[in-house]
């Protein structure tokens, strides 16, 4: 603040400078007098921009670090969130509160304040020096400033909105194209391409049209500005003129008037800005507060325990559970106790209930109190993090990172070394395929990299929680995208693995669960048998027909 | 800069593809000579203000003439004036030549698309072919309303300033140049500095930006893998990159500034001390002074300007090579038949040659509206006898996924396709619909081979119905109308009766009217079957290809579905991809493909007997269960009976 006013003082010293030299002028003057004077003017200007370069970078480099806590508040905060609030923001309204929004936070302190307090000073100082000069041609010159202000306000405003709308048409044409596009078998097959240019053809005339609306405001938007300022200039021309033949003030006293006239153009033009930057920051600081004064869903009770160490025992008690806002549970009365080391698998039909039962012990969802346990002890009761920590989980879709396929599978593990990366991926059976790749370990997975099949992602996947050591297991439906000859090969690998280990693997396949020590049908949230693999067969029910159903396929694939 | 996602550095200037890209001002040459014009005629005013500032304080102000002084005063209001209304017209002018060209690009882009290859849209994804259509035409926009024009325009302000200054004062102009390289050098290093560091914020910026969509995309993943503090610190830092990126454009910025305006008053004091020393030794004028003082400070932003324009040069070149490259993509066989496929560029033929054509409007490339070649055979109407004579296909080399295919559909018969998931139902039916050209073999309909009819009038007397059923986005009525868009409402209501959907679709909130949100997704799958069979049977086809949906639906729904489809298949040559047993039983001949071969053909009955693929395929659905089975309804038990087990036939494999 005080930089901005020291600027706006040593600024102000030079049209002071001007009066006296062009006043000597006319009284006669040594080319001496003159060169200080001309020094003069520049040592004032060198002042002045030493001062004007420390108030931008003050003022702006400030809103720039304000920018980055905000935004690493917000980032820190979204982690916090469950995966419940996720699935209800899209990702790109949150994008936008952390990247649009934020910036108009940012400008809104950083340009906002400074031109505000620019504004503020030289407006006081000069003004006060040209009613110095002047009462009466200050009060004359100055009539049109207000308005500069005035449309300056009114129009940002009316351009912004103009060029929102002109952004949102945007993303209809956009949208327009894309539907097109995915549609181009259907457009193809009922001959409809002449009806989608014409659809495109209004769309792109609308378009247009929003633009020429634009247009309209901002091509009077710009010369309107130079107007209301050159008016300014003409009535000091004009009217200081007169005052200098009335003989009321002299002509370096006019001189110096007009210079003070031209300092006020830019910060009468930046205060309508900068009203237009504090109305968006407001706004936009808004919506970023009600991210960050969301509750997180799922927290560590206060004290939560965090045992030394987890034995493996798992317990559903009577587990109903239904997610936030649905109707029909998605689990019902269910109840599994596994002792530790044991394997339970599950299966039963896409919508079952087998995924949601595999997020309930990492609490992705916190199931009603006292009915999903580890070691006896309520797993709304343990802290998220240690919970989390205790357990090598596999989702059904593999979310793999862009970094290196190195860094995928040792994505849940800090610090852990390539050797035990590489015997995870072995376990997997990927350790050869990664080999395989251009740069082994280092090749970079995603846009930027290769991209992976469904078999390999599973695999990375499979990995990446094998390295994590945990006691417990949770694989959804992680060998489905696998050849069957692999899936053995990984089984083979896994069941070593889950010795001691206490594991809990949903699958469609039958090879996969046969050996499991015991084995669940799920049907529409209910347990409806369970045993082990011959028992169920003996059974002669759901679990009998899938069996009977897959050596059907076997057989067809081979004929 | 070693990231991809840098954007791409290209030459600023390629004759070729500025020629291209002049090409499409042609149509607006007056507009733009108009405000090349304007454009000049503003520089003329602009120079005015200094040079009556110096009259008005040299012969008003100084001579004590009021007279002088008011009249002075009065020509420089109408300088304002016509000032304003010149940058008014130039940037209508410009904005509008600009603007419709985009529009012009655009409509030439999405004509073209229209128009390639269905096996285009399998090698390019959705959102590359986007992007040239949406941003890269923007791109060009730039060049077209701040490039040709004010390009123009800052070079003609910058020769006149020269020549007010020479013409006020050679000598004081020799004084105020001196410093003129500086300001040429300063503002030089300063864009080269500030383009750099634009460059970098961008590409921390896309880091930055990549970082944290993957991440809440990833969120839950993250979560459980306890990874929040390590990519905390990960987002710290690249958010630290991002502040310090910016930190550096606004150090450029907060030196560029002062030192322009230092430069700026080092030409002020060097007049004050020359000119001064004039002003008293000479003719210099004190109003002489000023004005130069005026010039001075409107010489930088032309300079400024020009070293802007290069940039706006270089991503127009980039983004103009991309749109023409599609551009240039040759169209589909289907629409340029094999007797000029070069020649036929614009017009499509068929039952309305001229349909796109209306579209070419004022920016149709030169040339583009070719001569029409070879006419293909007109499709008035077909009785629908479908051959398909040893046909061999593949999507890349010799991945054959049919192979050696052979069969004859009679005029009025009813044929069933049946096949595990990848044995080429679908393909055998994109083919006949011409969105790819087999490489052995031909298709003939009623006798005469695919490829000498013309594709459009081909489909339109096609009906298909496909399992996914896409809906655009407008009304129901507009969706049913697709493939006779001069049908009336009675037309429509009678189609949709006939299939059941008439009552769902009365009790919508606008009936008729009511939109189609997000490509249906407020619709039941059963809804949008039906709404597929109403929008075939409006269009009356004379052939019928149906892929049968696999989803499963309520017992209710099933029923109005069953004997929606019957109404649909009656009196009509039919082609359907077969899920459901009930349709099975009503066809006259059913077709066993498997692994790309016809494996059977027969009856439901002598298909049965014969204990081969179809028996095993039957078995398999009887046996019900399976992965990939959609959710089941509650009160439909686990086998009941053939129905919802039949459904299933395709989810195998």
């Amino acid at each position: 603040m005080a930089s901005v006013v020291v600027t706006n003082g040593i600024q102000l010293a030079q049209p002071q400078v001007l009066r006296l030299t062009v006043d000597d002028l006319y009284r006669g003057v040594t080319s001496e007098k003159l060169g200080r004077y001309a020094l003069a003017l520049f040592a004032i200007a060198v002042a002045g921009g030493v001062f004007k370069y420390l108030m931008r970078r003050l003022v702006i480099g400030i809103s720039r670090h304000i920018e980055f806590d905000l935004r690493n508040d917000l980032f820190a905060h979204l982690q916090k969130l469950s995966l419940g609030y996720f699935q209800h923001h899209r990702t790109g309204e949150i994008m936008s509160r952390a990247t649009n929004d934020l910036s108009a936070v940012r400008m809104m302190l950083g340009p906002g304040v400074m031109y505000l307090v620019n504004t503020v000073a030289v407006a006081a100082v000069s003004v006060g020096c040209m009613i110095a000069i002047s009462p009466r041609l200050t009060l004359y010159t100055l009539l049109p400033l207000p308005l500069v202000t005035l449309s300056v306000w009114v129009f940002g405003d009316r351009i912004h909105r103009r060029f929102e709308a002109i952004q949102a048409h945007f993303a209809r044409l956009a949208a327009r194209v894309q539907e097109n596009l995915s549609g181009v078998r259907v457009v193809r097959a009922f001959a409809r391409e002449e009806r989608e240019l014409e659809a495109f053809h209004a769309l792109n005339r609308e378009y247009l049209d929003k633009n020429l609306e634009l247009i309209r405001t901002w091509g009077v938007f710009h010369p309107a500005l130079s107007f209301l300022s050159g008016i300014a200039a003409l009535l000091a021309l004009y009217l200081g003129g007169r005052e200098v033949v009335a003989g009321r003030i002299t002509i370096g006293e006019f001189v110096a008037f007009t210079v003070y006239l031209g300092m006020l153009n830019w910060p009468v033009i930046a205060l309508g800005w900068v009203i237009n930057l504090w109305q968006r920051g407001l706004a936009s600081f808004r919506r970023i507060d009600e991210i960050l004064e969301t509750v997180p869903g799922i927290r560590s009770r206060p004290g939560a325990a965090r045992p030394a160490r987890f034995r493996g025992q798992v317990e559903f008690r009577g587990l109903t559970f239904a997610y936030p806002g649905a109707h029909r549970p998605a689990l019902r009365d269910f109840s599994l106790v596994i002792p530790a080391g044991h394997t339970v698998a599950l299966v039963g039909r896409t919508g079952a209930g087998k995924s949601t039962l595999l997020s309930l012990p990492p609490r992705l969802f916190d199931p009603p109190p006292g009915t999903v346990l580890l070691d006896g002890v309520d797993v709304l009761a343990c802290d998220v993090a240690w919970l989390r920590s205790q357990i090598a989980f596999v989702p059904q879709e593999t979310f793999l990172f862009s970094v290196t396929i190195g860094d995928n599978i040792a994505y849940g593990v800090d610090g852990a070394t390539r050797g035990a990366v590489e015997r995870a991926a072995q376990i997997a059976r990927f350790d050869a395929e990664v080999r395989g790749f251009p740069n082994g370990y280092e090749t970079l997975v995603g846009e930027r990299g290769i991209t992976l099949s469904g078999g390999q992602r599973q695999r990375a996947a499979i990995a990446r929680a094998l390295l994590r050591d945990a006691p417990l297991l949770l694989l959804d439906d992680c060998l489905s995208s696998v050849d069957t000859q692999t899936e053995e090969g990984i089984l083979k690998g896994l069941r070593q693995e889950m010795e001691g280990r206490t594991a809990l693997l949903v699958s469609h396949r039958v090879s996969t669960v046969r050996d499991a020590d015991c084995i669940v049908v799920l049907e529409d949230g209910l347990a409806v048998e369970r045993g082990a693999h011959d028992s169920l067969l003996a059974l002669g029910g759901r679990y009998a027909e899938l069996d009977q159903q897959q050596r059907l396929e076997e057989e067809l694939e081979a004929s | 800069m070693s990231h991809p996602d840098e954007e791409h550095v290209g030459r600023a200037y390629d004759r070729r593809l500025m020629r291209r890209l002049l090409g499409y001002l042609s149509p607006y040459r007056g507009a733009v000579a108009f405000a090349v014009v304007v454009a000049l005629a503003d520089t003329l005013v602009q120079l005015a203000g200094p040079y009556l500032t110096k009259e008005a304080i040299d012969h008003g102000i100084r001579q004590r003439d009021l007279g002088h002084l008011d009249h002075v005063a009065f020509l420089y209001l109408g300088v304002l004036v016509t000032g304003f209304g010149l940058g008014y017209l130039q940037t209508q002018v410009m904005q509008r030549v600009g603007q419709n060209i985009m529009m012009d690009l655009r409509m030439a882009l999405f004509r073209h698309i229209q128009r390639l290859p269905v096996s285009y849209f399998d090698r390019n994804p959705v959102g590359r072919i986007m992007t040239r259509v949406t941003n890269d035409v923007d791109m060009l926009n730039e060049l077209f309303t701040a490039g040709v024009v004010s390009i123009v325009g800052d070079l003609f302000t910058l020769v006149g300033i020269v020549i007010a200054m020479v013409r006020l004062n050679a000598e004081l102009m020799g004084v105020t140049f001196s410093v003129l390289p500086l300001i040429v050098v300063v503002t030089l290093i300063f864009r080269a500095k500030v383009r750099r560091s634009f460059r970098e914020i961008r590409t921390v910026l896309a880091r930055m930006n990549a970082f944290l969509n993957e991440n809440l995309t990833g969120m839950s993943t993250v979560q459980i893998l306890n990874r929040e503090p390590r990519n905390f610190e990960e987002f710290r830092r690249v958010n630290a990159d991002h502040r310090d990126a910016n930190l550096q454009a606004v150090f450029y910025y907060s030196v560029f500034f002062p030192v322009l305006e230092l430069v700026g008053a080092l030409a002020v004091s060097l007049i004050v001390w020359y000119g001064g020393r004039q002003v008293m030794w000479t003719s210099v004028t004190l109003g002489t002074l000023v004005a130069f003082i005026q010039y001075t400070q409107r010489f930088f932003r032309p300079i400024s300007d020009l070293s802007e324009k290069y940039n706006i040069l270089q991503q127009a070149m980039a983004s103009s090579e991309r749109v023409f490259a599609l551009l240039d993509t040759p169209v589909g066989a289907d629409v340029a038949p094999r007797a000029g496929v070069v020649g036929r560029l614009a017009a499509v033929g068929g039952t309305d040659p001229g349909a796109f054509a209306a579209f070419d409007g004022r920016a149709a490339r030169p040339g583009a509206a070719a001569a029409d070649g070879a006419a293909p055979l007109r499709v008035e109407g077909i009785r629908g006898r479908v051959e398909f004579d040893r046909v061999w296909f593949a999507y890349r080399d010799q991945d054959w996924v049919l192979q050696d295919i052979s069969f004859r559909v009679e005029p009025g018969e009813r044929i069933a396709l049946v096949g595990a998931t990848g044995s080429g139902k679908t393909t055998l039916t994109s083919l006949l619909l011409r969105f790819y050209e087999p490489q052995r073999g031909t298709i003939r309909v009623d006798g005469r081979d695919v490829r000498d009819l013309d594709a459009r009038a081909l489909r339109r007397r096609m009906g298909l119905v496909l399992q996914d059923v896409f809906l655009f986005s407008g009304t129901i009525e507009g969706n049913l109308r697709l493939g006779n868009p001069g049908l009336d409402r009675a037309a429509v209501e009678r189609a949709a009766r006939e299939v059941n959907a008439h009552e769902f679709i009365e009790r919508m909130p606008h009936g008729y009217e009511t939109a189609v949100e997000e490509r249906g997704a407020t619709l039941s799958v059963g809804q949008k079957q039906l709404l597929a069979f109403a929008r075939a049977l409006a269009a009356d086809p004379d052939l019928l290809l149906l892929d049968e949906a696999t989803s499963s639906v309520d017992t209710h729904t099933e029923a109005l579905i069953q004997s929606a489809l019957q109404r649909l298949m009656r009196g009509r040559t039919c082609l359907v991809i077969a899920h459901r047993l009930s349709t099975i039983q009503d066809v006259d001949r059913i077709i066993v493909l498997h692994h790309g071969r016809i494996r059977e053909t027969g009856t439901h009955a002598e298909l049965l007997e014969r204990r081969g693929i179809y028996y095993r395929l039957y078995r398999l659905q009887y046996a019900g269960g399976g992965r990939g089975a959609p959710p089941e309804q509650p009160d439909e038990p686990w086998v009941a009976g053939a129905m919802p087990a039949i459904e299933r036939f395709t989810d195998l494999s």
